[in-house]
Parts: structure tokens; sequence; C-alpha cells
């Protein structure tokens, strides 16, 4: 394995945590249509949907850790790399563009000094990209974990983004 | 039936099959990439898009399904247009070294692209993968820039083999194949079988080319001491552009010999010695007590898989080595002793159907002899484009016999190409052992053919010895299931993990079901032209035994010819 490659792919989940996820897993035996619920579930409970997770899901499914990764990474809203613990999606689609999309981006990045699709050093900022939140009647629109928030300028994110670091929301 | 016209000519066919399948029944040619006769429909390539009269948008044929009345267009100029345009989308992405890659002249993509007569540049900006390829494994080398994502190789591992080595990553136009979490090759369960290999219609799966080490053993002066393996005398012709099923031995050696080969020992004689020590162990384990069923270990992608899935279940597989590594050490020490030649000097080399053997031959524990058993394992693909390299003209080659002392091997050992082969080549010589009479019927029709499981009842002098075959390891899965259950009511399992035993091998020239059911036949006819046909009567395995091994289980053939397992259950965490 390459060296970019290990790292991209080195999170280690703790024993403690694979035993919870075998216990989610294991009533879905022979179930693969069952695996995004599985896999939604799991995914409360990790930081990164890792080897280890895989192949614990892969074992107690009875299918190939191949399959439950494809899955994965076919998704936006899954991933196999740890993530912070707030992530930000920046709506991607047409809507937002023409409504300033990248200005948000740009002021996000600014005030978090990182790039789209990666992660603040202490661990709790992500910023990624996703498809269409189905909010176009308030864009711009990002979601922050499970909240969205629209109507967005440079000035307003940048305020919501502080209220975040602060913890107050 | 239906009723459908297909470029003008009215056509009478079953209702419900493809647009495609109609054509080709009327030997009307439709351009197809993804496409394979043995797999399942993936429509994902859209070069075999056709004109169904009333609709405004082209259709997949090889996915679209008649009905009455169905006027098609499969050449019409819309056609061709979108037919060439999406060619031009998957060269956009497929890197055009077409000249230095391992597949030229055999690839699909390339066949496609002169039969479209793609003669102007592209007119899409290219975005090729980054260059990443894995050389981890010992057999399959895996190149994602020159996929093209027809999933062939997916449902080669995952369905047809139930292992699921390689998939998708990521979406849209970030799709690529690779085995998860960036793992390499050798990193994963992969057993090395290279189903994937054979369906792979570009560059993108390739064998691990091995001929190098060839010509430089050769001009380090090491003599070059050759087995071919049963099937490769089938296949190899195939090859070189003949027709499926036409046997060539003595072709084979002549070429051999001419690229340089100092001995070509026929490995029939390794695989008789195999039936030798492995039937005398089936009967030992019936007598004693043993661990039963006792399960063939010829194969080397189904002793890993086994290793892999079910280590518990490594004691029913026979200690005996596989054809190729118990003529490994006899080279290096009975022939080397024989004809005075130091076995450090000894370069030995396997020509067989298979990529696993390439990892079997340098397994650790595989040097009993003192020293690597076998150097150099190549496959049947490999050894044909020696052929060609060195200009020889394979179709007017005069015939040479095998070397002495293993020449002629039985007819017993022939069939080990064929599933079910191991297993018959065992009844023939099981039978005469327990009983003492001669085998009047040789065939044991129940045990051929292309089933997936195939069961058989033999009586030994009032002992009932039941017997299974499999081919295929999504059938091997099944049959272990019923062993851990305790339901595999048998006392003896052949297991082949290719579909059709070593005739349908990954080294071979590359399969369709059509081809393997043609060099089965060859398989078969070749042991019915055979003088011996039973493994204990050849007099190369008589003189072996006098001479050197003793009697089969001997302490000398049990270190020499007996191997044992590990466990590799860590490969999937």
């Amino acid at each position: 394995m390459n060296q970019d490659a290990y790292n991209a792919y080195s999170h280690k989940t703790s024993s403690d945590q694979l035993v919870e996820v075998a216990k989610i897993a294991a009533p879905y035996k022979n179930r693969p249509e069952m695996l995004m619920s599985v896999v939604i579930q799991v995914q409360r409970k990790v930081r990164a949907l890792s080897e280890d997770v895989a192949a614990v899901i892969a074992r107690e499914m009875g299918i190939p850790q191949t399959n439950v990764y494809s899955f994965i990474t076919f998704y936006a809203m899954l991933s196999v790399k740890p993530r912070g613990k707030y992530i930000i999606r920046m709506c991607e689609s047409a809507p937002c563009h023409v409504r300033g999309a990248k200005e948000i981006v740009r002021a996000l990045e600014k005030m978090l000094n990182i790039k789209m699709g990666e992660t603040t050093e202490d661990g709790r900022f992500t910023l990624e990209y996703c498809p269409c939140l189905g909010i176009c009647d308030i864009s711009p629109a990002i979601m922050i974990n499970h909240e969205t928030y629209g109507n967005l300028t440079p000035g307003s994110v940048t305020q919501l983004i502080k209220r975040y670091i602060r913890e107050d929301v | 039936m239906v009723t459908i016209h297909i470029d003008g000519q009215e056509l009478q066919v079953k209702k419900g099959i493809t647009i495609l399948e109609a054509a080709r029944s009327a030997n009307i040619k439709i351009p197809t990439l993804c496409y394979h006769e043995d797999q399942k429909i993936k429509s994902v390539c859209r070069i075999c898009l056709v004109e169904i009269e009333g609709q405004r948008l082209l259709q997949a044929a090889c996915s679209y399904p008649v009905s009455e009345g169905m006027v098609i267009k499969t050449a019409s100029p819309k056609v061709i247009k979108a037919r060439r345009n999406v060619l031009e989308l998957i060269l956009a992405r497929h890197p055009q070294d077409c000249l230095n890659c391992p597949k030229n002249g055999f690839c699909e993509l390339q066949d496609l692209t002169q039969e479209l007569h793609m003669k102007r540049p592209i007119r899409y900006q290219r975005d090729i993968r980054p260059h990443q390829v894995d050389e981890s494994s010992t057999s399959i080398v895996r190149d994602p820039t020159k996929c093209i994502l027809c999933t062939r190789c997916i449902e080669a591992c995952e369905d047809g083999q139930t292992i699921g080595v390689i998939g998708k990553e990521n979406r849209g136009f970030d799709t690529i194949v690779v085995p998860p979490y960036g793992k390499d090759m050798n990193e994963t369960v992969c057993v090395n079988c290279g189903q994937c290999v054979q369906v792979c219609p570009v560059g993108a799966l390739t064998i691990k080319d091995d001929t190098d080490k060839i010509y430089e053993n050769l001009d380090s002066g090491k003599i070059l001491v050759a087995q071919v393996a049963p099937s490769v005398r089938t296949t190899i012709a195939e090859a070189l552009g003949e027709a499926p099923g036409t046997p060539s031995a003595g072709r084979l050696v002549t070429a051999m010999k001419l690229l340089g080969f100092h001995y070509v020992f026929d490995a029939d004689f390794s695989a008789d010695l195999t039936i030798m020590e492995e039937g005398y162990e089936l009967l030992d384990r019936i007598k004693n007590g043993g661990v039963l069923p006792m399960i063939t270990s010829c194969c080397p992608a189904w002793v890993k898989f086994c290793e892999t899935y079910n280590p518990k279940y490594v004691k029913h597989l026979s200690t005996a080595k596989s054809p190729q590594q118990m003529f490994g050490p006899v080279i290096k020490t009975y022939f080397a002793e024989k004809h005075k030649i130091d076995p450090a000097n000894i370069c030995s080399i396997s020509i067989m159907p298979c990529t696993a053997k390439k990892f079997e031959c340098q397994r650790e524990e595989m040097n009993d002899s003192g020293y690597q058993d076998v150097d150099i394992s190549l496959t049947v693909q490999e050894l044909a484009n020696m052929i060609r390299e060195a200009g020889i003209n394979y179709a007017d080659l005069p015939e040479t016999p095998f070397d002495d002392p293993f020449g002629l091997g039985s007819g017993a050992g022939e069939i080990f190409a064929a599933t079910g082969g191991v297993m018959e080549a065992a009844l023939r010589t099981v039978y005469e052992v327990v009983t003492g009479k001669t085998l009047e019927k040789l065939d044991f029709h129940d045990v051929r053919g292309l089933d997936n499981l195939k069961e058989a009842e033999v009586d030994l002098n009032g002992t009932i010895v039941r017997v299974a075959v499999v081919h295929g390891l999504g059938n091997a899965r099944e049959i272990m299931r019923k062993v851990r259950a305790g339901t595999a009511n048998y006392h003896f399992i052949e297991v082949m993990a290719c579909p059709g035993g070593c005739i349908g091998g990954g080294g071979n020239p590359i399969r369709n079901w059509k081809k393997v059911k043609a060099r089965t036949e060859s398989v078969y006819q070749q042991d019915r032209d055979l003088p011996v046909r039973k493994s204990h009567e050849t007099d190369a395995i008589k003189t072996i035994y006098k001479e050197f091994l003793g009697e089969p289980l001997s302490d000398k053939a049990h270190h020499l010819l007996h191997t044992s397992y590990c466990n590799r259950q860590d490969l999937l965490r």
C-alpha cells in the first residue's frame, strides 16, 4: 500500500466500538438489503466507517467487505475517513451556485483555515460538498450535522460558525 | 414468437429475448463492449445502441427486449454517429499507449476502435486516471488507469467465485474498480485464480509476466527443466490462433526445445504420482478412521480459499501436494541425482493453465528439495507470447515426444485438466488397489460434465465410497457449508476453483463456456487415445517407486510429496 493510501485509511476503531458495531449488524445476517439501515446506525456510533468496521459488518451480515466499502463510498453522507464533530455540508447544486455558494465556501475556508474536503486539526470541523439539500427556496444553503441553514451571506455564515466554535448551539 | 424487422430483414424470434440476441441469431453484428456471453447483462458501456422506429431515443441492444412489430436499425447514420460519440467518451478516459500495453492485440476496446473506424482525433478533453499500477500480487497485475468500468471482473470475482476482492469505489465520474480501503492485491483475500483476467476486455487486469526470468536463467547458464501441465497441450494451440481443443503436445515440446528449455517433462507423470499418494491417503483415512471427507489439494486457489474461509477444516485437505509441487522436488532430487546435475544449477519451470500456481510455487514451505522446489511458473498465455516472440511457426512444427525418465503419462493424469478428472483418475487406481480386480469400465460419467455438483458411488469390495465433485469457488463454498454442518456424507471431494476445472483456468487463452466445452471434449479424447489409462500402471510411476520412493506414503514420499497448510483468516480481519 502506498503512503498516501495508508494515511487516508489508517483510522483505527476501538474494540469496544467494534463490539457495538457487531451488535447492530448481527440481526441482519444474510440480509444485504438492510445494509443502509445498518451503516447509518453504525455511523452514529463511530468516527469513521473504517476498515475494521467494514470487516465486522461484512462478517456479521455475511457479505464481502468490498460490498460494504463500495456502498459507503457511493454515498456522500457516508465516510470511510474520520470527520470532524461538526460536518459542514455545502450544497453543490445549481440554485445555490447562482446565489453565491462560492462566496460562502470562501468564507468558510478562510474562517476555519482548511480547504473543502478537509478536517480542522482539532477534529471539530469538516468541510464538504454535498448534492442538493432540497431547500433551494432558501439558497444558498448549508447543513451542519442534522441542521440546515439558508439565505446565507459570507457575513451570516461567519456568525453562525462562531456560535458552533463557542458550542452555543 | 414475435415478428420483428432488423435492418430490413423480417425475423421470427422468441418473445422476451433481447435485440442483441435476436440480431446474433440472424448473423447481424452489433458491436458490444461490456457484454459478455457468460455473464449477466450490464448495459453500462452503451456501445450497442440501436434505433427503434417510433422511439426518439436510441436503446442499448444488449438489454432491450424485442416486441411484436418492432422495426430496428442497427447501423443507421444516427446510430453510427452516436456509437462513435460513445466510443470517443470512453477513449477520452482511456490511456492510448496501446503499443506497449500487455493486452495489445487482444484488447476488445482496440478491436472495437478498429471496427468503428475511429480515424479522427477525440473531440473531448482527455482525463485519464492517475497512473498507479498494482504489481503486489504474485499472479495478477492491476492497472486501474485502463479500466473502462464494465464490471465484468466484479461479477467474475463476486458472483462466480463468491470472494469479492475488487469492487467499485466512489460514484459517477470518480468511479474506479479497486480492492477496498486502498489495499494492494497481496493484502486481500484474492486467491489468484485469474478469472478476472479472463473477463477483462482491456489491459486493466493482466497476468504477471515472468517470461523475462526465463531468459535471465537461460543467459546465466542454468539448466532449464520444465514440466508441462495436462491442460496446456490442449490450450496452447488455441492461444496461438488455432481452434479451441486442438491438442498439440508434440509440437509444444518442439517449440519449447527451440526456445532453449533443456528438458521438457510431462506433468501427467506428477498427476499420476499425486493419484498414488492421494489415493493411498484416502484408503488409509477410510481404513484407519482418519478425517473424512478428504478433499483434494491440487488447486492452489482452492487451498488458499480454504485456509482463508475455513481454516479449521484444512485437516480435510489431502496432505498430498499438487502435481506441480510434487514434480518440483522430484526434479531437484531424483532427476538431479540420476543425471548427476547439481540441483543448485537447475531452474525448475512449470507451464500451467493457472495464475495461482505462481503463488503456490512461492509458498514458503515448498522447499523440501533443499531449494525452492519450483522456481518459475509460466501460464499458457506467457508461453504463447514467448513462442510468438521467438518467431516460431507453431502450425508447421514437427512433433517431439516428452523427455525421459518421465516420458509418457497415463490418461488418468491427462484428465486432471477437466473438472472431475482427479476424482475419476483416483477411482481408477483406488478401485484396482482395493479390489485387486481389473477395472473394466474406465469412464466414470457421473463425475464428468459441467454441473455444479456431481456425485457418485463406487463399490469397493463391499465398502461403498461416496464422492462429490465441485468446480468454481461458489460451489466450493456451498459444499464447505455442508461439511461444516456435518451433512456432507462423502468420503472424497474434488474441488477446482475455476469453472470447468483447470481447462477453464485463468492462465489459459481467453475463455467462454463454448470454448471450455470444446477443450473438455478434447481432454477426454486424449485420455482415450493414450495406451495406459491408469496412474499406477505407467512405467515412470513403477520405476520411481522402485528406485527412489519405496512405496506410497513412505517416509521419503512424505518428506518430498506431502505438505501442511496454514491459517489465513487474518486476511478477513
